[in-house]
């Protein structure tokens, strides 16, 4: 560890009082990040806490309102990526963009490509031997003539930092690096992290996952709703201490409890079975909120989208109100009472170019309507009523969705998909990157429909949210039910344990 | 969080809809005070006689481009739905309403040709139209063994040339394919499917809306009001003509474009479309009168609509 005499010298990289402002809500407030060369800094934190903008901004991808960004002791400004990764920065996004009909070698001098002396023509003989050269480097074993396609995810992310190598970078940001890795190819990947650190190269590492953190981190700086909270040597902290200034708040305040008895049995699955999940049971109560928790890809998005129509089944049935159905289609769903608030909201939720007042009455249009004609008198005031009853923060119901923050966007698809009333209500991450605001605000339309007798199904990758929110919660790991917990036996630790197995 | 988020903006649609009106007054204003002949009552009537027949098929293939798809087959539509309505319209056999049903039903039957084999078959919209481009225009000679189907009714022929209270009929057909049009985009629930499918086919799918039937729908109607156009045509030229329209899609869907209808859906209107297809209308008239060779007439037309999209581009960031 540097002395902290030498701070001002030391830093390979110095983010100072970095502020940003989206419409809505401040994602960054005064935020300082230190990174020292050859250190592992890992930035941890909830959803929404402000990770991803930060990063955004160290990567050119979004500029600052207030800061400074010194590198080498110099401040340094992007305008783009581009001028970012030239300095020698690059990011390992979650989501890898390969060119996936392209060879190893090409996708790694994608852009850089080694020439002939004939102009435009590449050597690929010289990209070839190159790319080998850099994947020994790295002690990787990866053919370079290989197609992209081929890889592994883990591979493929193993491609994109010999990538950020070749393109001379000092700085690595790694965002959920291990998202989609298996135990045994993250156990290589921190072989390969701990190489580059021997190199020299700093890397900036963003998880949830707590062990990982504290096997390869150096150094953990907490954020929390956009602030700075501590940043600490990473063998001076204890997994407890590090979770409550993750949380950082009382649950309570939050969360309030409700005393709702839960009825009969709105919705069991039994045996339900599709491409990326096996052998589901399990059963909903009115008055009853049933979490999901798991870890990104373990399967839970793809059980509820097939129960509401939007993926096909292999196996298996689905019992609504004691009678077995088919959901062909979400039509049928909302036909039979089920509503979806869907994982990405700009994906599945919203039409962007439509105005909030025709998202809104979207999946009820029908009630607006006398015969085929919309009654826009009767939409208008449909409309009004639930912007005003959700809290919807807009100048008026013509407003184009595209322009809200996330918090007000997804009140919008709250509002819409309760339009129908459905009895069984399914929110899939409901308040990822939304504000603590608007968070509680959702948690509280919660509650009010689970006490109106509603049944209600909750995916969260936010424990405290899971842990909150649900009487019961279920885990599942890759495709499986693992346990299903409740009150006191119910516990982050617990639930982490049986997500990651 | 979105980085355009952090670029407020006026709602989109209203800046360049209204950018694009002024546009074309300021044109007329300028072919006014270059030719006197332009702002007469004939000339008016003349260049509205003019683009009817684009007016209507643009306001078809306006359906589809707001939902998300598009035709290119509109052109051999038309000559197709032309020589079959033709070829019932020689006088003394059938009465008036056969080769006009016809005629719109072939354009119809097309219409769900294209759009199931977009929505079952999961083609893409260009493909399937490209395709259904030459095999219409293939039909068409085929029907017609290659020669122009003449000897055509008076009444048939009126659907052209003839005028009903002093207006030409292919201009009350436009006013009235407008108006409708404009109802349904505007005040009906498929009109509403329509641009939700062609700005979020996902959500529209998880709102529960059937997003098959409504592209269906968009390319029936395109397809059907191919076939009044092809009529239409065919009445005024008095004849059934298996070359006609070629590239005719071109004009109708620059029509669209310039009307700040948007080419990936879910944004656009009937009144921008009547709005653009009346600037392409007074410009070819305009540089008629002006006597500009048709040479540079097509580029000036290339450069319009360029421009309005360039236009459309600033006002949607």
């Amino acid at each position: 560890m540097q002395p902290f005499a030498t701070m001002n010298s030391g830093y390979l990289l110095r983010a100072e009082n970095i502020s940003k402002s989206f419409p809505g809500v401040k994602a960054l407030d005064n935020v300082q990040l230190h990174v020292e060369k050859g250190k592992v800094h890992a930035v941890m934190g909830e959803n929404g806490a402000g990770k991803s903008t930060l990063m955004k901004i160290l990567i050119g991808m979004y500029t600052p309102d207030a800061g400074r960004i010194i590198y080498k002791g110099k401040p340094v400004f992007f305008n783009a990526v581009h001028d970012a990764l030239k300095t020698g920065f690059a990011m390992i996004h979650q989501e890898l963009m390969p060119f996936p009909e392209l060879s190893v070698a090409e996708n790694i001098y994608m852009g850089n490509e080694p020439l002939k002396s004939f102009p435009g023509w590449i050597n690929r003989k010289k990209q070839n031997r190159d790319a080998q050269l850099l994947m020994e480097k790295l002690g990787l074993k990866i053919a370079v003539t290989r197609r992209m396609k081929t890889l592994s995810v883990a591979e493929m992310q193993m491609v994109e930092m010999a990538k950020a190598l070749s393109n001379k970078a000092e700085i690595i940001i790694m965002d959920e690096p291990t998202s989609a890795l298996s135990d045994r190819e993250t156990a290589v990947l921190f072989n390969l992290i701990r190489e580059l650190k021997a190199q020299g190269i700093a890397i900036i590492y963003i998880s949830h996952k707590m062990d990982e953190i504290l096997q390869i981190a150096d150094t953990i700086t907490v954020m929390r709703d956009g602030k700075h909270i501590a940043t600490c040597p990473a063998g001076t902290i204890s997994n407890e201490q590090l979770i409550s200034l993750i949380v950082g708040r009382a649950l309570d305040t939050i969360f309030k409890k409700r005393a709702v008895v839960p009825g009969e049995t709105a919705l069991s699955v039994k045996g339900l079975t599709g491409k990326k999940f096996k052998d589901i049971d399990f059963s909903l109560r009115r008055g009853e909120v049933l979490g999901i928790a798991g870890l990104m890809g373990a399967g839970r998005s793809e059980v509820v989208n097939t129960i509401f129509g939007l993926e096909k089944p292999t196996a298996g049935t689905i019992m609504v109100k004691g009678k077995a159905v088919v959901i062909r289609s979400p039509r049928d769903a909302i036909q039979l009472g089920i509503g979806l608030i869907t994982e990405d909201r700009k994906k599945e939720g919203l039409v962007l170019s439509g105005t909030v007042k025709q998202n809104i009455t979207l999946a009820a249009l029908k009630t607006c309507c006398s015969g085929p004609f919309i009654d826009v008198q009767k939409e208008r005031s449909i409309a009004k009523r639930q912007i005003q009853q959700f809290a919807i923060k807009v100048s008026s119901g013509n407003q184009v969705v595209n322009y809200l923050s996330g918090g007000n966007q997804q009140k919008v698809v709250l509002a819409k998909v309760l339009l129908n009333d459905p009895d069984i209500l399914i929110l899939d991450e409901p308040t990822r990157g939304i504000d603590i605001g608007a968070k509680a605000e959702i948690y509280k339309l919660m509650n009010e429909q689970v006490s109106k007798g509603k049944a209600i199904i909750l995916i969260s990758s936010e424990l405290p949210e899971i842990l909150g929110m649900s009487d019961r919660i279920m885990v599942m790991h890759e495709g499986r039910i693992t346990a299903e917990l409740t009150g006191a036996e119910a516990t982050q630790e617990k639930i982490m344990q049986y997500a990651m197995q | 969080m979105n980085m355009n988020l952090s670029k407020i903006k006026l709602p989109s649609g209203y800046l360049s809809k209204y950018g694009i009106f002024i546009a074309f007054l300021g044109i007329c204003v300028l072919l006014s005070l270059t030719t006197p002949y332009f702002f007469t009552p004939q000339n008016i009537l003349i260049i509205l006689r003019q683009v009817s027949i684009n007016g209507i098929l643009a306001i078809g293939v306006t359906f589809v481009i707001i939902a998300g798809g598009i035709d290119l087959s509109l052109g051999s539509v038309l000559a197709l739905t032309g020589v079959v309505a033709a070829s019932f319209a020689h006088p003394g056999t059938y009465p008036l309403i056969v080769p006009v049903l016809l005629g719109i039903g072939v354009g119809i039957l097309v219409g769900a040709v294209n759009g199931l084999t977009i929505t079952v078959g999961r083609v893409a919209p260009f493909i399937v139209t490209l395709g259904m481009m030459t095999i219409a225009r293939g039909l068409a000679l085929v029907w017609s063994n290659g020669r122009p189907v003449t000897n055509l009714s008076p009444a048939f022929n009126d659907i052209g040339g003839g005028d009903l209270l002093h207006i030409p009929v292919p201009i009350l057909l436009f006013v009235l394919v407008i108006i409708i049009s404009a109802v349904i985009l505007k005040y009906t629930r498929t009109g509403r499917y329509i641009y939700a499918v062609g700005g979020n086919e996902n959500a529209a799918r998880a709102s529960g809306i059937r997003i098959n039937r409504v592209k269906l729908f968009a390319y029936i109607i395109c397809g059907g009001l191919a076939g009044l156009a092809g009529i239409v045509l065919a009445a005024r030229i008095t004849t059934g003509q298996p070359n006609a329209g070629i590239a005719y899609e071109l004009d109708a869907i620059a029509a669209v474009v310039i009307g700040g209808t948007s080419l990936m859906g879910g944004r656009g209107s009937i009144a921008g479309t009547v709005i653009g297809v009346l600037i392409i209308g007074v410009i070819n008239n305009g540089l008629d009168l002006l006597n500009v060779t048709s040479y540079y007439q097509q580029i000036i037309k290339g450069v319009i609509i360029i421009s309005a999209v360039l236009l459309d581009r600033k006002n949607a960031q």
